[in-house]
């Protein structure tokens, strides 16, 4: 098999790579503020339920967690594995990212001065104005370091997708090198991986650079 | 009667912060709070502008019953609804200034009268521009906090709060934070501010500043206001020996 081939036919695969960071993305992300704010909850019972919980999807390795939700189900309650594994795929990356976007909110909320909740209180806002306005826009501009470095992990930790055969970049290029007793492949996958990384590093740069504007 | 409070109780823990106080501020008058630390100045004015719950008593904005304890027990405020209204009544500054650093000047003095009052957006920036005018920051309209002083924040913050328009100004102290040399320039403000009749309740350190612009001063110490009457006489004739003594150490 040509390089050519094998880069093209690994190249099939980053549509799904892509599909999985995205959409992990857009779920874990919002679901991350919802634990966050669970996590930080007044009521006993609900924070240290949240807690535990943040503690297993932090403490227990993803591959396993993508195995869980994957065949849980049929091992469970006998539901057959569903066809597409996308589905499984991003449900186990969006919760594990969640736990972990959750604790960076929660560093990031934790952190902010006293003093802009109570000027606000003083100046009529209500808690969800003062969170939205005052709160959340001094956190996200707080936290992007740290999100940025989760950003970079989801990217290939797309990888762990082969664990289930979702016929992502990394699982083709694995069967490739399988098949054709190559090392060539990983390091396709290598150069792909870096240069995604690199692109996702230049548009995190540019979304902190946006927040420049004030200290 | 702008303020009315009375026989105020509140307690920390096992501290008790203030004991039974009781504080009426008229329209026009300007009241000087003195004390040492920890004597309960601060706390006083964090109980009038509701970031501190009073453990009972009273307290009353023009003549409306606002927050008081009937039955003696758990302390009853006006529903949350009714509470966006009240905080129109008077405005705060704060030591540490709190400006929202995310938010140009412009848009820390106007944002609340537009979002939280939901006045006109043109009137209030307009006005928004003439209050900072006032302030001797026309130029800074579209700075942001980081980029200026101290003593420009703390103007900042003023005209933030005269922007909702109270009918009284709280200052705890607010130049404490700042170098000395510019701590001139936001008593300068608030002596022009006092000129024009505003009502002001100030908890300061700044004791020549409090006996020249003051109309009333009250002297706080354990939770209690020990003397209270005409600058003159409490700082040129205290009656108390507490006041005395506090008065001595300051002139050290």
């Amino acid at each position: 098999m040509s390089l050519l081939t094998m880069i093209l036919k690994m190249a099939e695969g980053l549509s799904k790579t892509c599909a999985i960071f995205f959409l992990t993305l857009l779920f874990s992300l919002p679901l991350g503020m919802i634990v966050a704010l669970l996590r930080m909850s007044k009521d006993k019972v609900v924070s240290s339920v949240t807690r535990f919980v943040i503690s297993v999807l932090r403490g227990t390795p993803l591959m396993l967690q993508l195995l869980a939700v994957t065949y849980g189900p049929y091992y469970l309650f006998g539901i057959s594995v569903s066809r597409n594994k996308l589905i499984p795929v991003v449900i186990a990356f969006s919760i594990n990212y969640a736990a972990y976007f959750a604790e960076i909110y929660r560093g990031g909320i934790e952190s902010m001065a006293k003093g802009q909740y109570e000027a606000a209180a003083v100046l009529g806002y209500t808690k969800t104005q003062t969170f939205l306005k005052i709160i959340l826009p001094q956190v996200i501009k707080r936290i992007m370091p740290s999100i940025t470095n989760e950003v970079v992990t989801l990217v290939k930790d797309t990888s762990l997708a082969f664990t289930v055969s979702y016929q992502e970049m990394f699982t083709i290029g694995k069967q490739i090198a399988n098949s054709q007793t190559s090392f060539t492949p990983f390091v396709v996958a290598g150069v792909f991986y870096f240069v995604f990384n690199a692109i996702v590093d230049f548009g995190m740069g540019k979304i902190e650079k946006s927040m420049q504007y004030y200290k | 009667m702008i303020l009315e409070m009375s026989n105020i109780k509140k307690h920390f823990e096992d501290c008790e912060v203030l004991h039974d106080i009781s504080l009426n501020v008229d329209s026009g008058e300007v009241v000087s709070i003195i004390g040492p630390s920890g004597s309960g100045k601060s706390t006083l004015l964090r109980c009038a502008t509701f970031l501190e719950k009073i453990d009972s008593g009273t307290i009353k904005y023009e003549g409306q019953t606002i927050a008081h304890t009937p039955d003696g027990e758990k302390p009853i405020y006006l529903p949350k609804k009714e509470m966006v209204k009240v905080k129109s009544y008077f405005g705060l500054v704060f030591q540490q200034f709190n400006l929202f650093p995310h938010f140009s000047v412009l848009r820390n003095v106007c944002d609340a009268p537009i979002n939280v009052q939901k006045r006109n957006k043109e009137e209030v920036e307009e006005k928004g521009r003439e209050l900072l005018a006032k302030m001797g920051l026309a130029d800074k309209a579209d700075a942001y906090p980081f980029q200026l002083s101290g003593g420009q924040q703390q103007r900042v913050a003023i005209a933030r709060a005269l922007a909702l328009n109270p009918d009284i100004l709280f200052f705890d102290e607010p130049t404490s934070a700042l170098d000395p040399e510019l701590t001139g320039e936001v008593l300068k403000i608030i002596r022009q501010l006092a000129e024009e009749k505003m009502t002001m309740v100030i908890v300061t350190h700044e004791m020549s500043f409090a006996r020249a612009v003051s109309k009333r001063v009250i002297f706080m110490d354990g939770g209690y206001i020990v003397e209270q009457g005409d600058p003159e006489k409490v700082f040129g004739d205290p009656s108390e020996e507490r006041t005395k003594q506090f008065l001595r150490n300051y002139q050290q």
